[in-house]
């Protein structure tokens, strides 16, 4: 096993015995850590499975060619685009933004259309979107996304030139 | 759960058309799934630690206070380095904001809280190493604040 293996399995161990003790000794902030860690994995339990069987439907289904023609080296601003209204439809949050970025990207979309997905889908989900503006209001929700967005696709595509250049490729598992 | 919804319609029309490329499909699931677990796991044990150390009400004390710059300063360093699901998180801002809380601060708060994740950084920087998890959370860190500012110009706050 690697170094970094062995640290990952002494942590997860050692975070699974202190909250084993606390709830044995009735140690308060443990119990209470405990109580997190159950209910936000029942949450991520609930979205990542259907969210992970979409994504190989799409490696199985998506032809490479599709995905390069709208997002990839010659898409030009349509990838944006696309790439924006496929943010909108993203459940979950950023973590769930990482796996389908990385799906996309396998299948030739370019790397400033990679980042812009991602920048969009932290900040333009529709359900989500819908719900800050009853809260806040439209004119904050308006605002945000016409400040945010063009910021977003002008920083990922000064990113991905930038790690273009330099040869940068994502290689995930590492 | 539109999610599920969709997945299950998905697979059934994957199923039909061919059934070898629906096993491949769900082969394929499950291996990524296994091969980033260890990455949410470690996630999932960061936010139950965080949620704990900062709760609803510190937020709210750092949130209110006078001085709205150094509001906003906190709000997007307790938006970054927290995470919080947006039902929880806005209808939180909306009494914020009925409590009197700048909406530039509110902007702060919420879009650092989507954009800069360092409870994520373990699953992105499993998908794209370090240095770009790094850049990009550093460049919407600043775009956070751009939106914070001009929200806060929007709204008359920043010069009463």
């Amino acid at each position: 096993m690697k170094r970094n293996t062995i640290l990952k399995v002494l942590l997860f161990a050692s975070y699974f015995i202190f909250l084993l003790v606390a709830w044995l000794l009735d140690f308060n902030p443990g119990q209470q850590i405990g109580h997190n860690f159950g209910s936000f994995l029942v949450d991520m339990l609930k979205i990542l499975p259907g969210a992970f069987i979409l994504i190989g439907l799409f490696e199985v289904w998506v032809k490479r060619e599709t995905v390069e023609r709208h997002l990839g080296e010659g898409s030009g601003v349509k990838g944006y685009l696309w790439v924006i209204l496929l943010s909108g439809t993203t459940v979950g949050g950023l973590y769930l933004a990482f796996p389908v970025a990385y799906a996309l990207y396998s299948k030739g979309a370019r790397l400033s259309v990679i980042f812009t997905y991602l920048g969009a889908a932290a900040i333009c989900r529709i359900p989500m979107a819908i719900f800050e503006a009853s809260f806040l209001g439209i004119k904050f929700t308006a605002i945000r996304w016409l400040v945010s967005l063009p910021l977003v696709i002008l920083t990922s595509i000064l990113l991905g030139n930038y790690l273009t250049r330099r040869g940068y490729t994502v290689e995930a598992g590492k | 759960m539109y999610l599920y919804i969709v997945a299950g319609l998905a697979l059934l029309i994957s199923l039909v058309v061919s059934r070898q490329k629906t096993v491949r499909a769900l082969k394929i699931a499950a291996r990524r799934f296994l091969k980033i677990l260890p990455a949410f796991l470690l996630m999932i044990i960061l936010v139950s630690i965080a949620l704990y150390l900062v709760p609803d009400e510190v937020i709210s004390r750092y949130l209110g206070s006078d001085n709205k710059f150094t509001a906003m300063a906190l709000a997007s360093l307790l938006g970054s380095v927290t995470f919080g699901p947006g039902f929880i998180a806005f209808p939180l801002a909306g009494i914020l904001v009925q409590k009197g809380v700048a909406y530039m601060v509110i902007a702060a708060f919420t879009t650092t809280l989507m954009m800069v994740g360092v409870l994520t950084a373990p699953i992105e920087k499993a998908y794209f190493g370090w240095k770009v998890t790094v850049i990009r959370n550093v460049v919407s860190f600043f775009i956070a604040l751009a939106v914070a500012v001009i929200i806060g110009l929007s709204f008359g706050e920043v010069f009463s």
